[in-house]
């Protein structure tokens, strides 16, 4: 009863084509935000920010990018760390190397830099398919993080290729505290989570599931299967490059070529998995997922199985949990969390009457 | 030229080793269209579990049949566990599920065994073979030489199996066509099993080889991303195709990174295979000998 559209007429075209039709998920929308932008830099501890929050918003982009990608134009990569460190590396590079770049626009040319690599690797999409193809985006995550290493000029010449991020300053702002740091993550991850919403249901997105459903098909009712293809790539490398731009700069402010590595690719396919493939909601419930499990984990072994386990099988026990914690959400539910969320909307269409 | 062939048979002879694992891969998408990510957990799981064993005094060869028995029970507990349930889905979801068992074998093996690095020793040194360096002044290593003359077993052994057992028929009409097999009778989950139980067994011969190269430790497990371009390159449902995949990968690699890895800083190995495997892909998208993919609208 409560989560219904009956007694919404559209009246314009403008209404009816808006991003969300439905009222109810304006609101929630909104409320959601609202949470999100002011109650939670208000009372949230420095931990949950800086520990927490960071890593989900973070992880939420790169996991968004990779569902464009995997979820909407179902070409499976396992290369997402790799465009994660491009993204980082070519930001680091547009403000080292250029005077007086605005931090926001060397995010968005790092995210350009990751989407041209990005459609450099994707290029062989067009001729090779499935897990073929996921194999060689394999090729991108090693060459990439051994370029990155190798020729100390993207690191400005540190050893080991280490980069520490410089400060972040917005027209004489410096967000130096966690809450400050905390809403710049949070407006750009919530701007291009909108765009990608956008996107997914207007033509793009669609010639993108028409590809995913059955290439052959898609591309006789007259969808350039080329461009469709390398556009995915590119769209879902900028996300991946931004992300990695953030994951440096916002979150840890050092890393290393070594930090992009496959664990991470795998994660942020875990992510989508999880949370729901070719939904966007899902790249958010996932990361949220991923992020918080280990940390429950954690403090699971620590303090209520404290003293039982010894250190190193305890946190062998936690690798057989988070393996085995994957497989049961597969077996129990493969399409994800989101799909629990469509559940519990349709139950709430007639909640609280049986019928 | 002697210092090419030595290159060239030294990296053939660790390519034997690349095909070990990919081995394992190919038997088990070929029989149920699973990408066994798992399969360098398993190595790893094997070679440790037999170790373990070893070490608590039994002698090798009932080391040997305990460690297989392990493999059995993973592989079994793994088709009733995971596979079952996952009956019809994607095979993207069964792929993740496997990278699921990876973390679970990884934490189970050392949850069991411990996480040290030990040696394993098969008594076969790993030093060049006298005559051949005397006569030709090639140095081929005698341990080397000793995996690929298991290799050559292993391969043989399977092919017979495959050819001329009922199972082995059974489990060639499974990998043709899953529902003809089904109806005509073919028990399609006692195939799996047996799958996966053989599987088990070439990672554990795998894992002999490997652990006793390069010691018993959790880089086993990079190795099963080694195999990864030796699949590409020789086909994901190829027997045959592992082997020469592997025998290009390894030979290739090690060339590489002798004459290239010189004018780019070294450390080539660890991308060049996937770049070349996905050069040779660009002209054949199934791999050497990988079945062609026929598109129906």
């Amino acid at each position: 009863m409560l989560y219904r559209e009956a007694g919404q007429f559209k009246t314009t075209y403008a209404a009816d084509q808006q991003i969300f039709p439905i009222r109810q998920d304006r609101i929630g929308l909104a409320l959601l935000l609202a949470i999100a932008f002011v109650a939670v830099p208000l009372f949230a501890s420095e931990y949950w920010l800086k520990a927490i929050l960071m890593p989900f918003l973070v992880f939420s982009l790169a996991a968004l990018g990779l569902n464009i990608l995997t979820g909407y134009a179902g070409q499976l990569s396992l290369g997402s760390a790799a465009f994660m460190a491009v993204g980082a590396f070519a930001a680091y590079n547009f403000m080292l190397r250029v005077d007086g770049m605005p931090l926001l626009v060397a995010f968005a040319l790092g995210g350009l830099a990751a989407a041209l690599v990005g459609v450099a690797f994707g290029l062989p999409s067009l001729r090779i398919k499935g897990f073929y193809l996921a194999v060689a985006t394999l090729a991108a995550q090693f060459f990439i993080v051994w370029i990155l290493t190798k020729v100390s000029w993207f690191s400005n010449y540190s050893s080991s290729g280490v980069i520490t991020a410089q400060d972040m300053e917005i027209f004489g702002y410096r967000f130096d505290s966690p809450e400050s740091r905390y809403l710049l993550v949070l407006a750009i991850v919530a701007v291009m989570a909108l765009m990608a919403k956008n996107m997914v249901r207007g033509s793009v997105g669609r010639a993108w599931m028409a590809v995913r459903d059955m290439d052959v098909a898609a591309e006789v009712i007259g969808i350039r299967i080329m461009y469709t293809k390398l556009l995915a790539f590119a769209v879902s490398s900028f996300y991946c490059g931004v992300a990695g731009a953030l994951y440096a700069y916002a979150y840890l402010g050092t890393v290393e070529p070594e930090g992009f590595n496959l664990d991470l690719s795998f994660k942020i396919l875990f992510m989508i998995i999880i949370g729901g493939v070719g939904s966007i909601s899902g790249a958010f419930l996932g990361s949220a997922f991923i992020v918080l499990l280990p940390i429950f984990l954690d403090v699971l072994v620590q303090d209520v199985f404290a003293g039982v386990f010894s250190p190193s099988i305890a946190s062998n026990l936690q690798l057989m949990v988070f393996g085995g914690l994957i497989i049961f959400f597969l077996i129990v539910e493969p399409h994800g969390l989101a799909r629990l969320w469509q559940i519990a909307k349709e139950k709430l269409r007639l909640w609280p009457f049986p019928h | 030229m002697q210092f090419f062939l030595e290159v060239l048979i030294g990296g053939l002879l660790s390519g034997v080793m690349y095909s070990f694992v990919a081995l394992g891969f190919v038997l088990i998408y070929k029989a149920s269209g699973v990408f066994n990510f798992a399969q360098g957990a398993m190595v790893f799981f094997a070679a440790l579990t037999f170790v373990g064993i070893l070490e608590m005094g039994v002698p090798f060869w009932g080391a040997l049949i305990l460690a297989f028995g392990a493999m059995v029970l993973l592989g079994i507990g793994t088709e009733r566990i995971v596979l079952r349930p996952m009956v019809n889905q994607p095979p993207i979801a069964l792929f993740m599920a496997t990278i699921g068992l990876t973390f679970f074998v990884e934490g189970l093996a050392q949850a069991m065994w411990g996480a040290s690095v030990r040696g394993l020793d098969l008594g076969i040194q790993d030093e060049p073979i006298e005559w051949m360096m005397e006569t030709t002044g090639i140095g081929v290593s005698k341990f080397d030489l000793f995996a690929a003359g298991v290799a050559a077993v292993l391969v043989t052994a399977l092919a017979l199996f495959f050819q001329y057992t009922r199972v082995g028929r059974a489990l060639r009409a499974v990998a043709d066509d899953h529902q003809a097999a089904l109806s005509i009778g073919i028990p399609l989950q006692t195939i799996w099993r047996i799958v996966w139980a053989v599987a088990g067994f070439v990672a554990l011969v795998a894992g002999l080889i490997w652990g006793a190269r390069n010691g018993v430790q959790f880089a086993l497990v990079f190795t099963a991303l080694k195999a990864l371009p030796v699949l590409i390159l020789g086909g994901f449902t190829s027997v045959p195709g592992a082997i020469v995949g592997g025998l290009i990968i390894g030979s290739t690699e090690k060339l590489a990174e002798v004459y290239l890895g010189a004018y780019v800083g070294g450390g080539i190995d660890s991308w060049f295979p996937y770049v070349m495997a996905l050069a040779f892909l660009l002209v054949r998208p199934e791999g050497l000998f990988g079945e062609k993919h026929i598109d129906r609208v």
